[in-house]
């Protein structure tokens, strides 16, 4: 591995016979995996990029067991990981050598639903598809989705504040989060939030929310649940240049329509996807929109109508809504087809996920084709358009020495890129340890030690989840934005890791 | 103090940190009246104004905090836009004239309105923000797009802080479109148990409503309200849809007039009179137990039942009934003599208290911010 990682803490490290000895008389029976063989199930997670098996894994079971396991962690130093299904794209949950991995696989059961509130009570094991199943035969679903919704946790979506394509209208999972039973590192349990709107005093839900596993360990999430809408109709359309489409999604948007979803594909991804699932998608187009609307069906007439009028003004050479349910999950089956479809064009390929103004897309398209050529990989864009979320696909080959740091430099340059029009590192998939060097080009000291503070707050000694979300250290001060005078550190205040 | 820009709010911070004074910083004092007086020296924001950045088409808008409401309400009004979580201006409920209210002071206290039920609170509409905290230092949080997840979600914890962390400099919102038309279905004559179950039954349905509120019977019998918004067939049909779901009971549609006096009293609070003002966040299902336990003269639901404005002046039952509901009451509206031995703000559970006060002090180390104005714990 590559990757730089806190040091490993030799005394924990020494100890690590004694420290499954306690774990085992914590969580009892199946609950503590010690065996390298077993170990190995754990050491990566949807980064493949990066491996490390765990020192140990202990999967509680209770409230009290986990509150005991973070105390015990806490009294002795050692660092903790937590993890849920372990599909984070950003290495959020990448076990460290000296660390517990603290796997929430158990808590897998709905506590209860009120439809009169619309409100779920869900342990964090419990799955995202898990929660609109249980509640979908009162027509009920919890909007969030994203992409890894089969396999992906509640408890990772409120680690990671998980998106899906259905974002721009129903919100990310920030949004869609009531309360939270959480775990501090020092074994102390609280309740944030409640059944109620707006909590009594600080957000501290929407603090925890998308604070990627560092501040505390979540054992209990009340979700809100929303009558699944009547209809949903989606309309295919192709562009001759990414401008035309461009210009489409912002006068869609200045039209004062919210689609459920607006996803563009440019020209790389049309192809990929198309070979792969034969979803009808033309080939002689740039950019490719699918718009979804939902509703009632009067209103996603009213608007199909809208939308195709606002793409041939806006030069469309096709545009096509769905004659039938088979037809919209035929334009959909290409697009959730499109990072195996784009998987098949080379040995590997690594996601990147940055979010940008949308009236710069035509130009970050352009300069991401001159970073392509200049790194000699390929590269496919699939994008969020209505929110303006970004998801380049870099093409490699990990057998090929030197191609991996190759793609990862091509992927920083990228998310650079973003920042400098005015966006963002990340839109969904987190920081995790594959972003973290990159804080600094979005923020400066200062606002980063702001985020230190916090994160002292919750959990001074730094040991949940280290290494993840920011810069280390020596690194940091390499790169000369930490700077050091005399021997002093700037806020010896803070935690640094 | 007056400062004219974040350098001036950082210097005047700093200052007062070096000085070991508190700070009570404030917009356009629209909500001067919430929280007992302190005597602490006063850092006037609202000079603090001005548009700084927006484009429709991106849904987002970068405006100074101290910018009044009403100007920014205008301007994304005259884009087809609004601000969705549908702020409103304090001054009324205190007897003055609106217009006051800033941005900054909106997002400082998490005012949110009637649509708040469906299309979120301040908290969800907050992209990110410039800030002074309580060392001096500036620094930003968040980002100027609509989807972000880099870095710890720090605007969250600006949103209802009421001036206890930061002074915001420059904030950024998500913005959105204005529904081209709006109706307003009414019934008669329902208790509170009744109205809630109405309410509730409509916001399960596939009605799609952005808001739904009750007034008892006082000048009138009781109404219970939903508001549906957006183009035109689709209001039309998803109309049909709540009178369908309300067949028994009768329901009709409020003319333009009346629905808009009916929203407007939900904001200004006219119809509570004077007297000890209450704000009772609760499960939607537990309004009906609140109002029950305290039986006050008056009183309003919005939020489906989930928000319950009343008058009450025993405030240990007001606080008793709202915590038995799964809820909290903030005081909002009280004598003189109440506010100081009342605090506004829910007292929190100790552990909660505990980690806030740590939350504070990340930002605040020397308490230039607590003034004891909102929590008597400071």
């Amino acid at each position: 591995m590559s990757l730089v990682m806190p040091a490993p803490d030799s005394r924990v490290l020494d100890r690590r016979a004694a420290i499954v000895a306690a774990l085992c008389a914590i969580v009892p029976g199946e609950g503590v995996i010690d065996e390298p063989r077993r170990l190995k199930v754990y050491e990566s997670d949807g980064l493949t990029a990066y491996r490390q098996p765990p020192m140990v894994v202990v999967l509680p079971e209770t409230v009290e067991q986990v509150s005991a396991v973070l105390a015990y962690c806490h009294a002795h130093g050692i660092r903790v990981v937590p993890r849920g299904a372990g599909t984070s794209l950003s290495g959020g949950a990448l076990p460290l050598v000296d660390a517990v991995l603290l796997g929430m696989a158990k808590f897998n059961r709905i506590l209860s639903v009120d439809y009169a509130d619309r409100v779920a009570v869900v342990q964090p094991g419990v799955t995202n598809l898990a929660v609109t199943e249980a509640v979908s035969p009162r027509g009920f679903y919890y909007a969030p989705d994203p992409s890894s919704q089969i396999a992906c946790t509640i408890g990772g979506n409120v680690a990671e504040n998980s998106g899906g394509v259905h974002c721009l209208k129903y919100g990310l999972t920030t949004n869609n989060v009531l309360a939270l039973q959480v775990v501090l590192i020092d074994g102390t349990v609280l309740r944030l939030g409640g059944g109620h709107l707006d909590a009594a005093g600080l957000d501290l839900v929407g603090l925890m929310v998308g604070s990627e596993g560092l501040l505390g360990v979540v054992t209990e999430v009340t979700v809100r649940i929303l009558p699944r809408p009547e209809t949903a109709r989606a309309l295919l359309i192709g562009f001759a240049t990414v401008e035309g489409a461009g210009q489409c999604v912002a006068d869609v948007i200045g039209a004062g329509i919210v689609p459920a979803g607006m996803e563009m594909m440019d020209r790389p991804a049309i192809h990929a996807a198309e070979a792969f699932v034969h979803a009808g998608y033309p080939l002689d187009v740039e950019a490719l929109l699918i718009v979804e609307l939902d509703g009632p069906a009067a209103e996603c007439d009213h608007l199909v109508g809208e939308i195709a009028a606002i793409a041939t003004r806006n030069g469309a050479t096709t545009c096509r809504a769905a004659a039938d349910e088979a037809e919209r999950m035929r334009f959909w089956a290409g697009r959730k087809a499109a990072f195996p479809a784009v998987g098949r064009l080379a040995p590997d390929y690594y996601c990147m996920d940055g979010t940008i103004p949308r009236r710069r897309l035509p130009e970050v398209l352009a300069r991401m084709r001159v970073l392509s050529e200049d790194y000699g990989l390929g590269v496919a864009n699939v994008f969020h358009a209505g929110d303006g979320n970004l998801h380049p696909l870099i093409l490699y080959d990990a057998n090929r020495p030197g191609e991996l740091a190759r793609a990862e430099a091509f992927g920083a340059d990228i998310l650079r890129l973003c920042v400098e029009v005015g966006g963002v590192l990340t839109g969904e998939h987190g920081v995790g340890v594959e972003k973290r060097e990159l804080m600094p080009v979005m923020f400066a000291a200062a606002d980063l030690d702001q985020q230190l503070r916090v994160k002292a707050a919750f959990d001074p000694p730094s040991l949940l989840n280290p290494g993840k979300m920011f810069p280390l250290l020596h690194r940091c001060a390499e790169q000369g934005r930490v700077h050091i005078h005399g021997g002093a550190l700037p806020h010896p205040d803070l935690p640094r890791f | 103090m007056q400062p004219r820009d974040e350098g001036d709010v950082a210097e005047a911070i700093a200052q007062a940190r070096a000085a070991g004074t508190r700070l009570e910083l404030r917009g356009g004092g629209s909500k001067a009246d919430i929280g007992r007086a302190t005597g602490c020296a006063v850092l006037d924001l609202s000079a603090l104004i001005g548009v700084v950045d927006y484009d429709p088409a991106e849904l987002v808008l970068t405006v100074r905090p101290g910018t009044p409401l009403a100007e920014v309400e205008a301007l994304v009004a005259s884009q087809g836009q609004m601000l969705a979580f549908e702020p409103f201006d304090h001054g009324p409920i205190f007897g003055r004239p609106a217009g006051a209210a800033t941005i900054g002071g909106v997002i400082a206290a998490g005012v949110s309105g009637s649509r708040r039920l469906t299309a979120g609170g301040v908290r969800d509409h907050l992209l990110g923000l410039h800030g002074v905290n309580g060392r001096g230092e500036t620094f930003v949080a968040g980002a100027k797009v609509v989807k972000n997840v880099t870095g710890y979600d720090l605007p969250k914890l600006a949103c209802g802080s009421w001036g206890r962390l930061l002074a915001m400099t420059e904030v950024t919102l998500k913005v959105l479109p204005r529904g081209r038309t709006s109706a307003s279905i009414a019934v008669e004559g329902l208790d509170p148990a009744a109205a809630c179950a109405a309410m509730a039954a409509v916001l399960g349905s596939a009605a799609d409503v952005q808001a739904a509120a009750h007034r008892p019977a006082g000048e009138g019998p009781a109404l219970t309200v939903v508001r549906l918004e957006g183009f035109g067939p689709s209001v039309a049909a998803r109309t049909a849809t709540v009178a369908a779901l309300w067949h028994d009971l009768a329901p009709r549609s409020l003319d333009e007039a009346r629905a808009d006096r009916f929203w407007q009293d939900l904001r200004d609070l006219a119809p509570l009179g004077q007297g000890t003002l209450w704000r009772i966040n609760t499960p939607p299902s537990a309004g009906p137990a609140v109002v029950a336990a305290l039986n006050p003269a008056r009183w309003l639901f919005d939020w489906a039942g989930g928000l319950t404005w009343l008058t009450a002046d025993d405030a240990c039952a007001v606080r008793a009934a709202a915590e038995a509901a799964g809820g909290h009451a903030m005081l909002v509206r009280g004598g003189a003599a109440l506010r100081q031995a009342t605090p506004a703000l829910h007292p929190l559970a100790p552990q909660v208290a505990a980690l806030e006060a740590r939350v504070r002090a990340a930002f605040d180390p020397d308490g230039v911010f607590d003034t004891g104005r909102f929590t008597h714990a400071d």
